[in-house]
C-alpha cells in the first residue's frame, strides 16, 4: 500500500493530523504501537487544553487574550521558545474549541479542584481517553487507515527524504510507504536506559507518569537520520508523586498535594528543602528533582490529623500511626532520628494564623532549611506518612520544526516530505517548564499544521 | 450471593466499589458524566450505605468505563459500571421487606418463571372449575363480558389485595434503603422536585451529553428512547386500568369497552410502549460489551422485560380477539400473568425505579444543602 501520509504514532497530534490531511483528500495511514484499550500515547491522560479566547465561550469562565498566555508561557519557560512557532501555537489555539466539537470531542466545566483554570483551560468531559475515542472514532469515519499493536522499527530517509517506514506487527515485519512522513510518537521518558544517559543510576528508580510506549523509538531513529534536535537532551518534567505508583501509567490520581502542609524528610529522617517555598500548584515541578537527588530517590511527607482534609484526597491511604516513632517504624525510618527532626522543626514553628489560601505567616525561625509558609507542629495525632518518588511526564529533547511543522535538518534545511508534531517537537516552543494544558495545545496546532502541510506536499 | 447482614461489613462488591471510588476521587475526569461522580466527590471513605447510594444514582450509561484511562488492562482494573451493576442488584436483597426472602433476588428469573407458570395454570384452572368449558371457551360479548368468567368483585379483591401488598413491601423497602444510606438532609419539596425531573427525563442515562454507550465507545441514545417507551407505557397501562376502575365505581359502565374507549386507547397505547420498549431493551441487553456486564443482574432484568412484554402481549391480543371463543383462555392468560408481574413486583427489577428515585432525591437535596 502507497500513502500520501504516513503518521507514526497515535495520540491526539497523530489523530490531528491524520484527520486533517484525511479532510484534504489525501490517503493516511495512522501507526500506533500500543494495542487498543491503551492507545493515544500520553494523550489518554490529559485533562483540558490550554487555549487563547477574547471572550467567555462554553465552559470557559472568562477571556484569556492570545498576548496574556504569550506571558505565562515566556512567564514558565523564562523566554526558551521560538518566538514564531509559539505566537503561532497560540494564534492557531483560538480554533481548537470548535476543531474539537466539531469532531465529537465534548468538554465540561473545570473540575474539582482546578478552579484556577476554569479561565484558560477546555476540559475534555471524560478525560484525554474520550478525546483519545471521539478521534479515533472520526479519523475512521474519515477513512484513515489505523493500525494498531504496530510498531515503526526503520525509517527508509534518503538525504533527507523520506520513502518508507518499517514496521512490525503480530510478530511480522513489513514496509509501509509513503509520500510524506509525519512523526508523532512522542517522546523518550518511558525508555528507563535513555533516561539513565542522562541522570545515572537514579533514574532506574524512577516512575512513569504516562504511557509504557514513548520510548523514543522514532525520535531515535530521526536523530540518527540528521534530524537538527532542539531542547535540553538531559532534563525532563519531573515531579514528586506518590512511591506506591505503578512503574508507569499511574497518571493524575498518583500525584500527592500535601507537601505544603507537612514536612518531607529522606531516608535518613532528615528535611532537605522548604516545603512551605509556595503554593504547590507553582513547586511541585521541583520536588521531583529534589527527591531525584535524596538517597534511592525516595522522600517522606509527614502530617497530622490536623492537615488530612486539606489537600485533594489521594489514591493510595497513606500510613498512619498514633506517634511519630510508631510512623517512622512503619515507613522504615530511623525513629529517634524521625523524633528529632520533628521535634526541632516543632519547636522552631513561630505561632501564626494558619491559612492555607495565602502566603501565610506561619514559619520557622532557625531551621536549616527553614519552611517560611503554612509551619504548623505536627501535634495532633494521629500522624500520617506518604512516600514520594520523581514520576516523569515527558522529556524535552525532540526535534526542531519550521512553522509548517516541516522537520529541519542538520545543515539547517527544511525536510521536503518529513513534518513533525505533538511531545516529539515541543521543545520547540516549551524549550523549559511546563503550565496546564500547553502539551496538548502544541499538539493540536502542530498535528494540524503537519496534516496540511503532508497533505499539500502529497499533492504536488 | 454473599450478603452482609448487617449495615458495616462491607460486601466484596461494595469493598470494590470503595476501592474504585478511591481512585475516581483522585482523578475526577469523569465529574461532568453523571451525577455519581459529583456525589462521590463529596466523600472520602465509603462505607457500605454510601455505597449502595451511589450505586443506584448510576444509571448504567458506560460512558465512564469507556472514558477511563484506568479501564483494564491498567493495573488498576477500573470498571465502575459493571461493580455498580453489581451492587446495586446485592442493594434489592439487602434492603428489601421482608428480610427472609431476600433469597428471591438470587435466582429471580427462575422463581419469577415458576410464578407465572402456576398463576396462569391457577387462572384457566379455576376458570374451568367455577364454569364448564362451554363458558371458557364460549363467544361473550357486550357489558360486562369479562365478568361472567370471574366476578368483578373477584377480581378487584385478588389483585387489589395483591397490589397493596406490593406498595407496602415496597415502601418498607424503600424506607430500609434511605434509612441504611444515611439520610441526613431535610428533603424538601425542591429536592424531590428536581428528582422527578431527572427521572422522568432520564437525564443521567446520556454519559454527560454524547449518549449512553453500550456496545462500544460509539454512544447513542437507544437504550433512553427503549426505556420511555417501557416506562411510559407502564405508566399508560396503569392510567387506563384506574380509568377504567373510575367508570366501573363512578358511572357503573362495565368492560369491555368499546375501541374509542379513552380506557381502550391509553391501554393500546401503553401496550405498544410496553411491547417495543422491552424489546428494544432486552436486545440492547443482548449487544451490551461483555465488559460492562455483571451476570448476577442479568438473569433479573431479562425477567422483568419478559413479565412486561407478555402482560402487553396478552392485554393486546385479548383486546383484538375479545369477540372470540378465544376470549376465555386469553382471559385466564392474561389475568395469571398480571398477577405474577405483581405478586413479584416487590421482589424484580421494578424495585430499580424507586431504589434509584430515592437516590436521585437525596442528591438533589446534596445539592440543595450545598448551595
Amino acid at each position: 500500500m502507497h500513502y500520501d501520509v504516513v503518521i507514526a504514532g497515535g495520540g491526539n497530534a497523530a489523530l490531528c493530523a491524520a484527520i486533517e490531511a484525511q479532510q484534504q483528500g489525501a490517503r493516511v495511514v495512522v501507526l500506533e504501537a500500543a494495542p487498543p484499550p491503551m492507545r493515544g500515547g500520553n494523550s489518554r491522560h490529559v485533562r483540558n487544553v490550554r487555549i487563547a479566547h477574547d471572550a467567555a465561550m462554553g465552559t470557559l469562565t472568562g477571556p484569556y487574550p492570545a498576548a496574556e498566555f504569550l506571558e505565562d508561557l515566556m512567564r514558565v519557560t523564562d523566554g526558551i521558545t521560538d518566538p514564531v512557532l509559539a505566537d503561532l501555537t497560540i494564534t492557531r489555539s483560538a480554533e481548537l474549541w470548535d476543531f474539537f466539537e466539531s469532531h465529537g470531542v465534548r468538554f465540561q466545566p473545570s473540575l474539582g479542584g482546578t478552579l484556577s483554570l476554569g479561565r484558560t483551560n477546555a476540559f475534555f468531559l471524560g478525560g484525554g481517553k474520550a478525546l483519545v475515542n471521539a478521534l479515533y472514532r472520526k479519523a475512521a469515519q474519515l477513512g484513515v487507515d489505523i493500525y494498531t499493536e504496530t510498531e515503526v522499527t526503520g525509517l527508509d530517509i534518503d538525504n533527507g527524504f523520506f520513502c518508507g517506514a518499517h514496521v512490525r506487527r503480530n510478530g511480522s515485519s513489513g514496509l509501509v510507504r509513503g509520500r510524506t512522513f509525519i512523526a508523532a510518537a512522542g517522546g523518550f521518558e518511558a525508555n528507563l536506559d535513555w533516561l539513565t544517559e542522562a541522570w545515572g543510576d537514579a533514574a532506574r528508580n524512577f516512575l512513569i507518569r504516562g504511557t509504557p510506549y514513548n520510548r523514543g523509538a522514532v525520535l531515535w531513529l530521526l536523530l540518527n537520520k540528521g534530524v537538527q534536535t532542539v531542547g535540553d537532551p538531559k532534563q525532563c518534567h519531573a515531579v514528586a508523586i506518590d512511591g506506591r505508583a505503578p512503574k508507569f501509567d499511574g497518571g493524575i490520581v498518583t500525584r500527592l498535594d500535601c507537601v505544603p502542609f507537612g514536612i518531607v524528610v529522606n531516608e535518613a529522617g532528615d528535611r532537605f528543602y522548604d516545603e512551605g517555598e509556595d503554593f504547590w500548584p507553582k513547586r511541585y515541578a521541583i520536588w521531583g528533582r529534589l527527591v531525584a537527588a535524596q538517597p534511592n530517590q525516595i522522600g517522606h511527607v509527614l502530617i497530622d490529623a490536623k492537615s488530612l482534609d486539606l489537600f485533594m484526597p489521594s489514591v493510595f491511604p497513606p500510613e498512619c500511626a498514633d506517634s511519630i516513632e510508631e510512623l517512622a517504624v512503619k515507613i522504615g525510618l530511623p525513629p529517634d532520628k524521625l523524633r528529632a527532626t520533628v521535634d526541632a522543626f516543632n519547636a522552631a514553628c513561630a505561632p501564626g494564623d494558619f491559612d492555607h489560601t495565602v502566603h501565610d505567616g506561619c514559619r520557622t525561625h532557625g531551621l536549616t532549611p527553614e519552611k517560611t509558609h503554612w509551619a504548623r507542629p505536627l501535634d495532633t495525632p494521629p500522624y500520617y506518612g506518604y512516600t514520594l518518588r520523581p514520576g516523569i511526564t515527558f522529556t524535552y529533547l525532540g526535534v526542531k520544526v519550521t512553522p509548517e511543522a516541516r522537520m529541519v535538518m542538520a545543515d539547517g534545511t527544511p525536510a521536503a516530505n518529513m513534518f513533525a508534531a505533538g511531545e516529539i517537537m515541543a521543545g520547540n516552543v516549551l524549550g523549559k517548564g511546563y503550565i496546564a494544558g500547553i502539551g496538548m495545545t502544541i499538539g493540536s496546532v502542530f498535528g494540524r499544521q503537519a496534516g496540511e502541510g503532508a497533505a499539500h506536499v502529497a499533492r504536488t | 450471593m454473599s450478603l452482609a447482614l448487617d449495615d458495616t461489613t462491607p460486601t466484596p462488591n461494595q469493598a470494590e466499589a470503595a476501592r474504585l471510588f478511591t481512585i475516581c476521587n483522585a482523578c475526577r475526569y469523569c465529574e461532568g458524566l453523571c451525577a455519581v461522580f459529583p456525589a462521590m466527590e463529596r466523600h472520602r471513605v465509603f462505607e457500605p450505605g454510601t455505597v449502595d447510594h451511589l450505586a443506584n444514582l448510576c444509571h448504567n450509561c458506560g460512558a465512564c468505563y469507556y472514558d477511563c484511562q484506568y479501564a483494564p488492562p491498567h493495573p488498576f482494573q477500573v470498571n465502575v459500571p459493571a461493580n455498580l451493576t453489581a451492587v446495586r442488584h446485592e442493594s434489592y436483597a439487602r434492603h428489601v421487606w421482608p428480610g427472609p426472602v431476600r433469597g428471591l433476588f438470587a435466582r429471580n428469573g427462575l422463581w419469577i418463571t415458576l410464578l407465572a407458570a402456576f398463576s396462569v395454570a391457577g387462572f384457566i384452572g379455576g376458570f374451568v372449575a367455577w364454569h364448564d368449558p362451554t363458558v371458557l371457551f364460549g363467544v361473550h360479548v357486550g357489558e360486562g363480558a369479562f365478568y361472567r368468567l370471574m366476578p368483578h368483585n373477584g377480581m378487584v379483591a385478588l389483585f387489589g389485595g395483591v397490589f397493596l401488598f406490593a406498595l407496602l413491601a415496597m415502601g418498607l423497602s424503600v424506607r430500609a434503603f434511605w434509612l441504611a444510606t444515611g439520610a441526613q438532609e431535610r428533603i424538601g419539596a425542591g429536592a424531590f422536585w428536581q428528582a422527578m425531573q431527572d427521572a422522568l427525563r432520564l437525564r443521567y442515562l446520556d454519559g454527560g451529553g454524547a449518549g449512553c454507550m453500550n456496545e462500544s465507545d460509539t454512544p447513542d441514545d437507544r437504550r433512553r428512547l427503549y426505556h420511555h417507551l417501557t416506562f411510559y407505557g407502564f405508566l399508560l397501562c396503569f392510567a387506563s386500568t384506574s380509568l377504567g376502575t373510575v367508570y366501573h365505581y363512578g358511572f357503573g359502565w362495565q368492560a369491555p369497552y368499546a375501541w374509542s374507549s379513552p380506557v381502550v386507547i391509553l391501554g393500546t397505547l401503553g401496550g405498544i410502549g410496553l411491547l417495543t420498549g422491552p424489546v428494544g431493551l432486552a436486545i440492547a441487553k443482548l449487544r451490551r460489551d461483555p465488559a460492562l456486564r455483571s451476570d448476577a443482574a442479568a438473569d433479573m432484568d431479562m425477567a422483568f422485560l419478559v413479565m412486561l412484554f407478555l402482560t402487553s402481549l396478552t392485554g393486546l391480543l385479548l383486546l383484538v380477539l375479545r369477540a372470540t371463543p378465544a376470549m376465555g383462555p386469553l382471559l385466564a392468560i392474561h389475568l395469571g400473568v398480571v398477577f405474577a408481574l405483581f405478586v413479584a413486583l416487590p421482589y424484580s427489577k421494578f424495585v430499580h425505579g424507586l431504589y434509584r428515585f430515592a437516590a436521585l432525591v437525596r442528591h438533589a437535596a446534596e445539592n440543595r444543602a450545598a448551595g
